[in-house]
């Protein structure tokens, strides 16, 4: 009993500091590469209203950037503390990727980060933007290592396993297993999309009080531009990434769909909404769409694919959750795409900053990249269980000889602290995010004396 | 093959441990002496000096961790799960100072007091954790068939608790030298005031740690008065009386940046005698470095890279210390 209190335990500090952590990196992806673009904007263009906005969002960047690093400290730490026999069997696959995380990314945007935000006076512009070129590559090459580790945990590839515990035969295999591109393709994808919503939201929120500049049109429009772009994309990207699932993880759909078992040559209709029930085996008060599951996930009419009854009790992920969880994913993308529709529309119609509607959908959809891509990650891994490293070694097996005290103390202090310190985080940011972008606050000197001049010529409204 | 993996990465996280201790430590160390310091403008200089570079120094804190993981990942499981409840605090300390960086300055009044006692709570805490966790470690773990055998509080001794107050010494006199090498003034001269007194502090603690853990553990008492060994090791001590005694020297000069280097050679000094004490093993008493090692196809792997990378970082690093080389400009700052 002890031990599955301690297994509970583990599991919910896993998936709270985790879930607190992935929003910190996902914003700074995206902040870090679109800092990149705004500076490198303002160098070939000279225009000053690209460096207002750097210098407004690196502050935004900064605190963010804190918060990333210390919740992901905590995080390289509990590998060990919560979940040592994981560590002690795959760490010879996860330990070597994390190392590989370690030194091609964190030093690099911690190196470079000093610069990026401290050294206007003390380096010039084009050595300035080479720092905040390598802190956004960092966060990209970080995003590649994490998501390599845990695609492996989910489609482990290139190994064997030898005295109990995994020994790598083939490192490319192991990076380059079958789910990882969809995966980091996916993940960074959702990055840019979420910072793209905040973005624009945030543009929104000072166009609805009336505060309309040069800045604040500019980060909107290149926040709906980014939208559309990708917004439509992912959509695509999932649908492959689905399908790999399927190949891979079979068990994983059937919870995602509710899909219990296939009638004899039949197509699998699409439930779209409905309530899985694993202790009855069914999906209750299921509104059906007849065929639409056999389309999307084998791309034919009566297609079938693995049903939960196929998989013994023991290894079906909890459909409920995950259920949910991705219809969350998928609505929200569909509310993505069609802001992102909206916007171009009201682009060509010169409504894109005057529409109040428009605006205030923005608004409201600030957040919700962030909570479609935990739901996401909610999908993915909840999916996986029972399993910690598919297939390999249960969750159950994975956890540490620790005691449920300690596991009960550790959780309650890491609830208080980062409810605490977080929740202040989040309040700053929303604040320095209130302020909105202020024209010439850096009053640095152009970044030539070509640029200079293009900048004096330059008309702002 | 011929390559020795195990000793090659136990010498790369060793390392990355030392420059952990000497990087982080004055930054932590600045965080332990703003209790001194009430003036606003003065903590403002003192995290100003820091600021961008602590990020960097805390990151061979992760190396240590993932190297550990990548090429010894038993050592890695039974290390942390014996000292679970102090690397807990210690990372909850992290937490509170890394954030009080961004915090302090985005706060208002009424709450940069809080973000400043949430720094020196962090800092003291986060330091004070680190040394107890190092004492655990001198002591030993208990291992039975691979896994950490011990009980929660194995860590918590007298000797701990002294270690962790020594690493609270070595990490304010840090910090205390780094700032007389930053700054100028009223503040350089306070801190060159504090520097006799914490000298004097780390030198004892140095001493009682010196006596102490031989004292405590016969096969370290063998090790270092062996006849054939201590001439090897002699110069250590030596060279740590003959550091503290040039510290002293210098504070009657105009220091500027050799306290500071000084410290740090004392600092390894003191890392060097724990090595010795320790070394080969990985868990002590009883796991060597070849028992924990990971298979040779995952320290392989990643040592190319951490061979082919680690100078580039510490080439990065120095070039971002050298563009905030000089002393601090209270009027400059980003924030």
């Amino acid at each position: 009993m002890d031990t599955l209190d301690a297994l509970t335990l583990a599991r919910i500090q896993f998936a709270f500091t985790i879930s607190f952590h992935i929003v910190f990196p996902a914003i700074t992806i995206g902040l870090a590469s679109f800092l990149a673009v705004l500076e490198a904007c303002w160098l070939r263009t000279g225009r000053e209203v690209y460096l207002d906005l750097y210098h407004f969002w690196s502050k935004i960047f900064s605190v963010n950037f804190g918060m990333g690093v210390v919740s992901g400290l905590v995080m390289a730490y509990q590998f060990g503390t919560n979940w040592s026999v994981f560590s002690t069997f795959a760490g010879g696959v996860t330990g070597p990727l994390l190392a590989y995380e370690v030194l091609t990314a964190f030093f690099l945007e911690a190196g470079f980060l000093g610069v990026m935000l401290f050294g206007w006076k003390r380096v010039g512009p084009g050595l300035h933007f080479f720092a905040t070129v390598m802190v956004a590559l960092g966060t990209l090459v970080s995003a590649t290592w994490i998501l390599a580790s845990n695609s492996w945990m989910q489609t482990p590839a290139g190994f064997e396993i030898i005295d109990g515990r995994v020994v790598p035969v083939d490192w490319l295999a192991v990076i380059f297993n079958p789910s990882f591109p969809y995966r980091l393709v996916h993940m960074v994808l959702a990055a840019f999309i979420s910072t793209a919503l905040l973005v624009a939201a945030s543009a929104a929120w000072h166009l609805l009080r009336g505060r309309d500049s040069a800045a604040v049109r500019t980060m909107l429009s290149m926040a709906m531009w980014m939208l559309l772009a990708v917004a439509p994309l992912q959509a695509v990207v999932g649908d492959f990434h689905g399908l790999n699932t399927l190949e891979h993880q079979p068990a994983k759909i059937a919870a995602m769909e509710g899909h219990w078992e296939n009638e004899p040559g039949a197509g699998v209709p699409l439930i779209l909404f409905g309530w899985p029930d694993m202790q009855h085996e069914t999906t209750r008060f299921a509104l059906e769409i007849p065929r639409l599951g056999s389309l999307i996930l084998t791309h034919s009419w009566d297609g079938q694919f693995p049903g939960l009854k196929e998989f013994p009790p023991e290894n079906r992920p909890n459909s409920t959750i995950v259920f949910w969880s991705f219809r969350i994913m998928v609505g929200l993308g569909m509310l993505m795409i069609a802001l992102a529709l909206w916007a171009f529309a009201a682009r060509r119609g010169g409504a894109l900053y005057r529409s109040r509607r428009l605006l205030r959908f923005t608004l409201w959809m600030g957040a919700s990249g962030l909570v479609a891509l935990l739901a996401g990650w909610i999908t993915t891994e909840v999916g996986r269980q029972p399993w910690v490293v598919y297939g390999l070694q249960r969750t159950a097996d994975a956890v540490s000889p620790v005691g449920a005290g300690q596991l009960g103390v550790s959780l309650a202090l890491f609830v208080i602290v980062y409810v605490m310190v977080f929740g202040a985080g989040v309040g700053y940011l929303l604040r320095l995010i209130g302020h909105g972008p202020v024209a010439h606050a850096g009053g640095h000197p152009p970044p030539s004396a070509t640029a200079g001049i293009a900048a004096l010529s330059s008309t702002r409204s | 093959m011929g390559i020795d993996l195990p000793l090659i990465w136990a010498v790369i996280i060793l390392f990355g441990v030392m420059m952990y201790v000497v990087m982080d430590g004055f930054d932590l160390g600045i965080g332990l002496l703003y209790p001194f310091l009430p003036d606003k403008t003065d903590r403002d200089v003192m995290m100003n000096s820091v600021a961008p570079v602590w990020d960097g120094n805390e990151t061979w804190l992760v190396l240590g961790g993932a190297g550990l993981l990548a090429a010894f990942p038993l050592a890695y499981s039974v290390i942390l799960t014996a000292f679970y409840l102090p690397l807990m605090l210690m990372l909850l300390g992290l937490i509170f100072r890394g954030v009080a960086f961004e915090f302090r300055f985005k706060a208002d009044e009424a709450h940069r007091p809080w973000w400043d006692k949430a720094f020196i709570g962090g800092s003291l805490v986060a330091t004070f954790c680190q040394g107890v966790t190092l004492g655990g470690f001198i002591q030993g773990i208990r291992v039975v068939d691979h896994a950490y055998a011990g009980g929660v509080f194995d860590w918590l001794t007298p000797f701990s608790l002294f270690t962790g107050l020594g690493l609270v010494m070595t990490y304010a006199l840090l910090g205390c030298t780094w700032l007389i090498m930053k700054t100028a003034g009223d503040l350089q001269a306070r801190m060159i005031a504090l520097a006799r007194p914490l000298i004097w502090a780390l030198a004892a603690v140095i001493g009682v740690i010196s006596l102490w853990t031989p004292l405590a553990h016969e096969a370290i008492a063998a090790r270092w008065f062996n006849g054939s060994n201590l001439p090897w090791f002699m110069p250590v001590p030596l060279l740590v009386v003959a550091t503290v005694w040039q510290l002293l020297r210098q504070l009657d000069k105009q220091p500027n940046a050799a306290p500071f280097v000084l410290t740090l050679f004392l600092v390894f000094l003191g890392y060097s005698g724990l090595g010795i004490s320790i070394w080969p093993n990985i868990i002590p008493p009883a796991i060597s470095i070849r028992d924990a090692a990971a298979p040779l196809q995952s320290m392989g792997f990643a040592l190319v890279g951490a061979l082919l990378i680690i100078p580039l970082i510490l080439m990065y690093t120095a070039w971002s210390y050298y563009v905030f080389r000089g002393k601090v400009d209270p009027g400059e700052g980003y924030h």
